[in-house]
Order: structure tokens, then C-alpha cells, then sequence
């Protein structure tokens, strides 16, 4: 007898959504100078969430202008004390508020309201706490005594996790007294323009914090604008190395946080159930739109059948629709384009000869959808294994040897993060210790915290977010 | 009595632990700060410089798999060998850079000690820059710093020892290999100090010391895919600068800025040896 | 997995049982919180109601039971709900042996009768006292026995005693179903509950069962994920099916419902079945009640709504 589970959706009420919005400057609404305007969309059914402001080069100038001023003034010559406090209001406004932006951050991303709700906007709070309290304690970070902020700090984020990489961006830069120009991305402006009613309920001083919403162009003027003293980016590879080219030669400090391929690797002794949630939400959730996500799963050629079987079965089980329901385990594609990309890479795995299975999955008519996806019979060689995909899709390998698995883990210009399976404790530090990856999940995955440093290697990136290392993106040591 | 007619030296690249000449055979003059004929330095090439990265390579695996111990006895030793020459480094950086003999010993001293207080950093910058994080579950977090691979630095240009030590040092006791360009008109102090780590314990290829053009070897070093990070302390040309760190973009390399009108002397401070780290964030459940 | 099951002596099995995968015991509880928030709404909750009530084994075991507080129970397990004739019965009515005769005079064939056996709770006396226990409730009309392990014995090492045990209490059963209970509040660890899982299946358990109900903690999610990946993974190796037993410290529906989702997407709609799911519970049943009564007016119902046996 089939235990269907009914409709159970999260209510929308909980949220109201403008028809349109302004940019933030200066601790107000303000209509773009640009004139222009784009639409923000819910990716699971198309439809058209708001108007949105796109910033053109004179409202950068303005809030580049505001973020100054406010670092020359109040911020900028506020004690470590009185700048906690104010992250303290803003952590707690985000507890308030939370379930609508929950609700708010699924309608514009296409996220479940789960994730939303339950990993999401809990770790945003979490963030601000942490933060808040480092603000009047930098002396004891590391970074030698009375280290000093770097002023204004332009910050461009991704659309994936679009209110949590605000905050990884914001909190710590506002702790260790900088002011900020943030521009999320141009199809998740929602939570970012919450946000900013957020600072006016604080009382944040006016100019702290500026959100300039817009798309590539927009990114690119802040990050080039001469007022800026640091950038901060998380996003794609080739627009990291872009934003890296353009500052070359000027006195801007750098972090990014780019992408990854990161190899999820299943030894035979692995604890296999606890593996297979480990794989499926290493690549499932968050619809595979993360960087760190274990696109790449390596199994011990031993156990690869059983491993693959026990996958395939739990992978039934996944539930695909809509994000607002409760039971949703995945959501929507973000957009239209990303999904192309999905299907194009996809379909490359087919054309190399890699073999293509999903679970039975019923796709709604409308909105952006892809069903998870497993490929096997994937080698290094294959497009699918190297680039990555950001979306639901695995690459499956196999290996013989613990060193064959360090090789092939580490063979390729990536290294945001790895995973590792296996019950012999000597083992999973002797993996954790060659892998070239800056996070390593030993028997989990994709966990995250305000207090652990996360960024990666090589072509992902440098810099660090969270944690006591996270401070230093923010801050200028004496040397 | 008739003065003794002296044996001069060639000075040669140090790179993988031994001295060649340079592939392309060329060599360059080098005067002292009077203006008088030092020697032909050898005027390394982007070939050299490409086998400097090789060596770099290897260098790196035999010393980043070193305990910080064993790293730290071999820093050491090296200062202890340079002691050793003190004279013969005062003298290098007298010819070099025309200083008084008393100026010319701080220099030296200051670089002797330097070194020492690199050596000591070997096995406390885990504990510095590492941490574990308070998680809220149930994980054991930790995070250690780890080098970056291979850097490639261009040595100060005016402080020919000092400039260098305070360069290299860093880079060294984090435990990277580095394939360094030396100052290109005073590079004599370098190439002692490459003498002293060649008898000192330090795995050939660790540290690779060129002398010539940065404006030659820099853009192929800084495009280099398996260069990892760059020090660009001794890149006194701006637009030279610029279109090195554009060149890194591509490898998305870690670029330390070029440092002008920097004293030498001063404490260094921890920001050079988080320079050259990345930092490895491990997560583990806690369960029965 | 494809592995011949072993002979039964310990030393063999202990390669067989230490030989199986581990847990992870912090990804199990991380695979039963995410179950847990799925939200069961309008039918789907009607339908675990019912179906939840349908897998309960009625359970009184007080050494104060008399043959007054066994009838009682016994006629509440056939009617739950005097105001409502479309609630359904319980599967079973769980008493000492020496209750089984009582609960028969009321029930007739209607449910199923199961006794706790073998010197429960504590499972410590000698294997012929175990079998004479065992013996008496099925003379006294008990169709399902409900054994303990011998936990001492388990935690040991000695598993060959383990398993020779529940194979003799098997053959005492004649045709009454046998559940094995693992008594998982002391074997502590999931690698034990799946260790004991598989010896208990492979020694001819017809269900696994979680407690005794006399041990905190009694019944968990994590535990019951454990035997529930057990007897799912067995019937991949042997194509038997093997019920599990959830007993002990399940009150509320929500609760329970939270139980039937673990099934559902553990093992599937197989086992979502009297006959290969039970609920070992006495309060659960009334809170069942009341929210079936809720889901029927309409309005939240009250104590006074069901009866108290």
C-alpha cells in the first residue's frame, strides 16, 4: 500500500513582496540614476517575482561615495564594542524575521523551503552572531595588535546561496570595521534588498552597508571603481580571473572564492548507508548549484556495484517539485541559462561515452527543472569529469588504491573542498592530509559553520571565509 | 714579495642543489657600487627558469613531507653556516652596495638573525595560524595551515642580503620551494648564500637561486600553471608589476605585492608567512 | 552484497557480524532528522492514522496486570473507539504468558495474541526455563512470541549462544511468529543493533523488535533506521522478509507518523503492513485516536474522547 505523502505547503503570506525596488544607498531606497530596470523571476514557475533596479556607473559612484563617507565618519571611528552591537541587532532581526526569509530566499532561488529554512538562514544568523563578537576582540586574532580595517570593500556575490553568501561576505567585514558596496546576483535580489530593510530596523549607521542590485556590468564597475580598497568575490572561475586581471597594479586587496570539482571518495570499508546520504547530499543538494559540491564520486572499485545499487535505490526516493513544499528534496534550476549549461555538459557525458541514468522523475511544465543524474563509466579524461557542472549531475569513477585515489582526488586545477569514506581512522587523516583541497569532510559532507574557515587551493580560489582565518580578508596587518 | 695572484670565482644559477651555468650561456657584468668589475654573473633564461620550477617541484615534495622539525634543524644549520662566513658576506655586501663596514655588519647580523628567527618558526606556525573551530554539532573541526607549492620571488633589488633573507625565509619555513630571481645588479650576497645552502641539509631543488633579468624570467614564471604564488618584493617596475600579477590571473596564483620603500630591519611580523600558506579545514563526526 | 550466510558457531559469525558495515552514528541521526521533517498532511495523515493503529500490539506488562486490567485492554485493542466503528482494531494484544488465556476469551481469532517469553525483561535464566516460558504461552493460545536476547551473552562476543538460543525458542514457537527483541537501549552502539539484527534474522527471527519497553531508552528512530536497513539488505541477500518491531517511548501520533516515513523511504510500501510493521505501544493509541477524532469534526477533541483502560 503506497504512502503518498499530500501537498504540504509553506505559506506565502509570510512574506510581501514589493512590485519593484530601489537601490540601497546610504541607508535608503533610492531609484537607480541608470534608469533601467530588470525582473526578478521564481525559477519553479516562471513567474515574475519584481522589478529591480539595475546600477549603472553613477549610482556606483554614489554608493561607493556613501561607503566612504560613512568609514571617514561614524563607522570608521566607532569602537570595536559599538560595532558589535550592532551585528548583534542584526543577527537577531535575522532570528525575527527568519521564516520569511526563508519563504522569501526559495521563491527567488528555487530552493527548498527546507534547505532554506533548516541550513540556510540559520547559518546567515549564525554568521552575524559569530561575527559580531569578533568585533571588539581583533586584538587577539593574530594580526598583531590594534590591526586595521581596510576601508571600503566592494563585494559581488553568486546565486546559490544567495543570503548566506551576503552574510559570509558582510558580517566579517563590517566586525573588523569596513564599510561595504554589495551587489548580489542579478537573478537573487530579494533576500539581499531584505536585508537592507534589516539595517534601517538595526539603525545602522547610513552608508555601512550599500546593495547595489544589477547584473555582469554592474559587478564589473564596483569591482574596478577606484574608491574601493578591497574585493571580495565568490562566483565562476573565469569571472574570478577576470576581476583578478583588473586589478592588477592597483593597491586592492583580493579574495576569491571560485569553483570546484571536488572528489567524494568511497573506500570498501566505508559506512555504506551513511555514505550514500554523504554522496546524494554532496551533489543533490541545493540542486548541485555549489561549489563544493562532491560532483566527482570515486568508489573503491571493490565495492563499486554494491555502492552504485544501494545509490540508484535511495535516489528513487528523492523528491523533485515544488520548492515551497516541505517534502521537496529538490528544487528549481535558478534560470533558464544555467540550465542550458546543465544540459549542454550533460549531454557531453552522453557523446564521450560515459552511460546516463536517472530515477523515474516527473518534471512540472513549467519553470526550470533537471532531474538528478548519474553518470558511470566516467574517466579523468571526460569533459564531465573536469569542469564543473553546478547542477544535479554526478561523475562516477573508480579506484584501486588509496594513492590512486589521492592522484585522481587531486589531478585538477581545482580545490575547494573532498570527501572521504572509510571506517579506519589512520586512513581518513593520512587522505585528509594529502588531499589538495582547502575543506576536507571526513564521513560527511557539505558541512558548514561560522567558525570554520572555508576556501580552497589552486584554481579555487584564495583567501578564506570564517573562522579566525576568515579575518584577514579584512583586515591590514602591520609587516 | 709579489701580492698572490687570486683564484676568481664563475658564478654560476644554484638550482636543483647544483650550480649550472646558464642553458643559453650567456653571462652579464656585474660591478660593485664603485663602479668596478665584480663578475659575470650567469644571465639565467626562461629555460633556466623553467628547470628552476622543476627542481622547485621536487624540492617541494621532499620538503613539505619533512616534519616542521627536521625543517626547522635544516634552517638552522643554514644559519649556522652562514655565521660561519660572516666575513665573506660582510664583504659581498660592502662590494655590493658601497656601505660602511660597520653598516655592512648590521646587515649581515641582522640577516644571520633573521634566519635564525625563521628557523624557529617551522613548528609553531601551525599553532599560530591553525586553529580548531568550535563547530555547533557534533564534528571535530580543525584547520592547519599548508604551503602553497612553489613561489617564485623576485628578490629585493637594493638590499642584497637582508632584502633576500627577509624574503626567502618566510617562504622556506612554511615549508614552499621557491625559485628566487636575486637582486640583478648585486647579486653576489645571493650566490654566497646558495654556497651555504648547498652544504646545509637542504634538499636540492627547495630553494633555486637565479641571477639576470626579472623582466626576462618574471612573465614566464607568472604564467607558469605549476607555479603557485609569487613574491614580487623586488619588482621596482610598475607597469612590470601590473602585467605580472594580470599574467597570474589566468592560474589564479597568489600574488604578494612588490614592497617599496621597505625596512628590511624592522619585525617582520606574521604577514609574510601567511603569505605563502593555504589553509586545509578538516571536519570529522563525533559518534560511537 | 553477495556472501554466503555462515555456520553458526561464534567464531565464524563474529567474521560474518564484524565483517558487516559500519554506522556512521552521526550520519544515521542526521538521516533520521531530515525524515522527520516531512510535513503528512490531510490524506496522507488520515491514511498513517489508520494504518498506525492497524500495526499496534496493545501492550500491557505490569506486574500488577490482573485479569480485569487484560480484559479491558483486550476489548479496547478489538474497538478502540466506541464513538467511531470505522476506526480500525489493533494487530495484537501484548500480555505475559500467563495473560495469554484472558486476552484469548475476549478477542477470539479477531487479533493476534503475543507474549513476552524467555525470562523477559532481563532475559537472565537458563535456556530451559527460557523454553518452558515459551511452551506454556503458545499452549495458552499466544500466536506470536515475543523472546528477548541474551544480551550478556552479546556483549561477550559470545554469539553462538546468542543464536542457538533464538534457533531453540524458534522450534519451541511451533507455528506462532517469533520477534526477537534486541533490547537496543544496551546494546548502545548502531553497530551492535545491526550486528544483532542480522544474528537474530539469520537465526530465524519472523520479526526484530526493538525493546522491551523496561530499558530507556526504549524505541528510537536511529535504531529503528538501523534494523529497518537490516531487513532491508537481508531480503536483497535472501528474498525472506523480516518485520520490524518498533517498542517502547512512542506516545504521540506524530511520533508515530514519523516512524511510518522511516519505513516508507527506508524500505518502502512492502512493509507498510501489520504483517511486517508493529508499533509496541499503550498510550499511542489514544493520542491516535484523538487526532482521528480531530481529523473527522474538525475541532481538537479532548481526554474525555477516549477511554482510558
Amino acid at each position: 500500500m503506497a504512502f503518498e505523502y499530500a501537498p504540504a505547503p509553506e505559506s506565502r503570506s509570510v512574506v510581501t513582496i514589493a512590485s519593484s525596488y530601489g537601490l540601497f544607498i546610504n541607508g535608503e531606497f533610492v531609484d537607480a540614476k541608470s534608469g533601467t530596470m530588470f525582473k526578478t523571476i521564481n525559477p519553479a514557475t516562471e513567474e515574475v517575482l519584481a522589478d529591480i533596479s539595475d546600477a549603472g556607473a553613477e549610482d556606483v559612484d554614489r554608493a561607493v561615495a556613501a561607503a566612504r563617507k560613512a568609514y571617514t565618519g561614524a563607522w570608521g571611528s566607532m569602537s570595536g564594542r559599538d560595532r558589535s552591537k550592532y551585528l548583534f541587532r542584526i543577527a537577531r532581526l535575522i532570528q525575527e524575521r527568519s521564516r520569511e526569509l526563508a519563504v522569501l530566499e526559495t521563491l527567488d532561488n528555487g530552493k527548498p523551503i527546507r534547505e532554506s529554512r533548516d541550513v540556510d538562514i540559520p547559518l546567515v544568523a549564525g554568521h552575524f552572531f559569530y561575527h559580531a563578537g569578533w568585533a571588539d576582540k581583533l586584538d587577539y586574532a593574530g594580526y598583531g595588535a590594534n590591526p586595521r580595517s581596510l576601508g571600503v570593500a566592494a563585494q559581488v556575490i553568486p546565486w546559490n546561496f544567495p543570503l548566506l553568501m551576503l552574510a559570509w561576505k558582510i558580517a566579517p567585514a563590517l566586525a573588523c570595521g569596513n564599510t561595504v558596496v554589495l551587489k548580489p546576483a542579478e537573478t537573487t535580489p530579494l533576500t539581499a534588498l531584505a536585508f537592507a530593510e534589516i539595517c534601517q530596523q538595526a539603525d545602522l549607521p547610513p552608508g555601512v552597508v550599500n546593495i547595489l542590485t544589477g547584473a555582469g556590468d554592474t559587478g564589473r564597475l564596483l569591482v574596478e571603481h577606484p574608491g574601493v580598497d578591497k574585493v571580495a568575490f565568490t562566483g565562476s572561475t573565469e569571472v574570478g580571473k577576470a576581476i583578478q586581471r583588473a586589478i592588477a597594479g592597483t593597491s586592492k586587496s583580493l579574495t576569491l572564492e571560485l569553483g570546484g570539482k571536488a572528489a567524494n571518495i568511497v573506500f570498501d570499508d566505508a559506512p555504506l548507508d551513511e555514505a550514500v546520504e554523504g554522496i546524494v547530499n554532496g551533489i543533490f543538494f541545493n540542486q548541485g548549484h555549489v561549489c563544493c559540491a562532491g560532483s566527482r564520486l570515486l568508489l573503491q572499485e571493490s565495492i563499486a556495484e554494491e555502492a552504485m545499487e544501494a545509490l540508484k535505490r535511495r535516489l528513487g526516493t528523492l523528491r523533485l517539485g515544488d520548492p515551497l513544499d516541505k517534502n521537496t528534496d529538490i528544487g528549481a534550476i535558478n534560470s533558464a541559462e544555467q540550465l542550458a549549461r546543465i544540459h549542454a555538459l550533460a549531454d557531453s557525458g552522453d557523446e564521450e561515452g560515459a552511460e546516463r541514468w536517472s530515477p523515474p522523475c516527473e518534471l512540472p511544465d513549467t519553470g526550470f527543472w533537471f532531474a538528478p543524474t548519474v553518470f558511470t563509466g566516467v574517466t579523468q579524461a571526460h569533459r564531465i569529469a573536469r569542469e564543473e557542472i553546478f547542477g544535479p549531475v554526478l561523475s562516477v569513477l573508480t579506484f584501486r588504491t588509496p594513492e590512486e585515489a589521492i592522484e585522481k582526488a587531486n589531478n585538477t586545477p581545482y580545490g575547494l573542498s573532498a570527501g572521504v569514506w572509510t571506517e579506519k581512522g589512520s586512513r581518513i587523516l593520512w587522505m585528509a592530509d594529502r588531499l589538495r583541497a582547502g575543506v576536507v569532510w571526513g564521513n560527511t559532507f557539505n558541512r558548514f559553520d561560522p567558525t570554520s574557515p572555508f576556501g580552497g587551493y589552486k584554481e579555487s580560489g584564495f583567501g578564506r571565509e570564517g573562522g579566525r582565518q576568515g579575518l584577514g580578508a579584512y583586515l591590514k596587518e602591520q609587516s | 714579495m709579489t701580492d698572490r695572484v687570486d683564484v676568481r670565482k664563475t658564478f654560476k644559477l644554484f638550482v636543483g642543489g647544483a650550480f649550472p651555468r646558464s642553458e643559453s650561456g650567456r653571462t652579464y657584468e656585474v660591478t660593485g657600487a664603485d663602479g668596478g668589475f665584480l663578475a659575470n654573473a650567469a644571465k639565467a633564461s626562461r629555460k633556466d627558469a623553467r628547470d628552476a620550477v622543476i627542481a622547485a617541484r621536487k624540492g617541494f615534495a621532499a620538503w613539505s613531507s619533512a616534519t616542521a622539525y627536521n625543517r626547522g634543524q635544516v634552517l638552522y644549520r643554514v644559519a649556522e653556516v652562514m655565521e660561519g662566513r660572516r666575513a665573506q658576506f660582510v664583504s659581498d655586501v660592502r662590494d655590493a652596495e658601497g656601505l660602511s663596514k660597520s653598516a655592512a655588519v648590521a646587515q649581515v647580523d641582522a640577516a644571520i638573525d633573521r634566519w635564525v628567527w625563521y628557523a624557529g618558526w617551522t613548528d609553531k606556525v601551525t599553532q599560530v595560524l591553525g586553529s580548531a573551530n568550535p563547530v555547533a554539532g557534533p564534528y571535530f573541526d580543525f584547520s592547519v595551515p599548508e604551503p602553497t607549492g612553489v613561489v617564485a620571488a623576485v628578490a629585493p633589488q637594493d638590499s642584497s642580503l637582508l632584502g633576500l633573507v627577509s624574503v626567502l625565509g618566510p617562504i622556506v619555513a612554511t615549508g614552499n620551494a621557491v625559485v628566487v630571481i636575486a637582486s640583478t645588479d648585486r647579486p653576489i650576497p645571493a650566490i654566497t648564500l646558495s654556497e651555504v645552502l648547498a652544504t646545509s641539509d637542504v634538499p636540492g631543488g627547495t630553494i633555486n637561486i637565479l641571477t639576470g633579468d626579472p623582466n626576462e624570467m618574471m612573465p614566464w614564471l607568472a604564467s607558469h600553471a605549476d607555479v603557485n604564488a609569487l613574491d614580487l618584493a623586488g619588482v621596482s617596475d610598475a607597469a612590470l608589476a601590473t602585467s605580472l600579477e594580470q599574467e597570474a590571473a589566468d592560474t589564479v596564483k597568489r600574488v604578494r605585492r612588490a614592497t617599496t620603500d621597505a625596512d628590511w630591519f624592522a619585525d617582520p611580523g606574521l604577514s609574510r608567512l601567511r603569505a605563502f600558506v593555504e589553509t586545509k579545514t578538516v571536519w570529522h563526526p563525533l559518534g560511537v | 552484497m553477495s556472501v554466503e550466510l555462515p555456520d553458526h558457531g561464534t567464531d565464524s559469525l563474529r567474521r560474518f557480524l564484524h565483517g558487516l558495515p559500519g554506522v556512521d552514528e552521526v550520519g544515521a541521526n542526521g538521516r533520521v532528522a531530515m525524515l522527520g521533517t516531512r510535513s503528512i498532511k490531510n490524506a496522507s495523515k488520515a491514511f498513517a492514522i489508520d494504518l498506525a493503529i492497524r500495526m499496534i500490539d496493545l501492550t500491557t506488562l505490569e506486574g500488577a496486570d490482573t485479569p480485569g486490567k487484560v480484559r479491558a485492554l483486550s476489548a479496547k485493542a478489538l474497538r478502540p473507539d466506541p464513538t467511531d466503528p470505522t476506526a480500525p482494531s489493533v494487530a495484537a494484544v501484548c500480555v505475559y504468558g500467563d495473560m495469554v488465556g484472558i486476552v484469548r476469551e475476549v478477542v477470539g481469532d479477531r487479533v493476534h495474541v503475543a507474549a513476552v517469553a524467555t525470562a523477559f525483561p532481563s532475559g537472565r535464566a537458563s535456556l530451559d526455563v527460557k523454553l518452558i516460558d515459551t511452551a506454556e504461552a503458545v499452549a495458552a493460545g499466544a500466536d506470536e512470541i515475543d523472546m528477548v536476547i541474551d544480551r550478556g551473552a552479546f556483549l561477550a562476543g559470545d554469539y553462538g549462544r546468542v543464536f542457538d538460543q533464538i534457533v531453540a525458542v524458534k522450534r519451541a514457537c511451533g507455528d506462532a511468529h517469533l520477534k526477537v527483541i534486541l533490547e537496543t537501549g544496551e546494546l548502545r552502539t548502531l553497530d551492535n543493533v545491526r550486528r544483532a539484527s542480522w544474528l537474530a534474522m539469520m537465526a530465524g527471527a519472523d520479526f526484530i523488535k526493538t525493546s522491551t519497553g523496561k530499558v530507556a531508552p526504549a524505541a528510537t528512530p536511529p535504531v529503528t533506521l538501523v534494523m529497518l536497513e537490516a531487513v532491508r539488505d537481508f531480503r536483497a541477500q535472501t528474498g525472506r522478509l523480516i518485520g520490524v518491531k518498533a517498542a517502547g517511548g512512542i506516545r504521540t501520533s506524530k511520533d508515530a507518523i514519523k516512524y511510518l516515513v522511516l519505513v516508507n523511504e527506508t524500505v518502502g510500501e512492502d512493509w507498510l503492513t501489520p504483517d511486517l510493521f508493529r508499533f509496541g505501544a499503550s498510550a499511542l493509541l489514544n493520542d491516535l485516536l484523538l487526532q482521528r477524532q480531530r481529523m473527522a469534526t474538525g475541532h481538537y477533541s479532548g481526554p474525555d474522547y477516549v477511554t482510558i483502560d
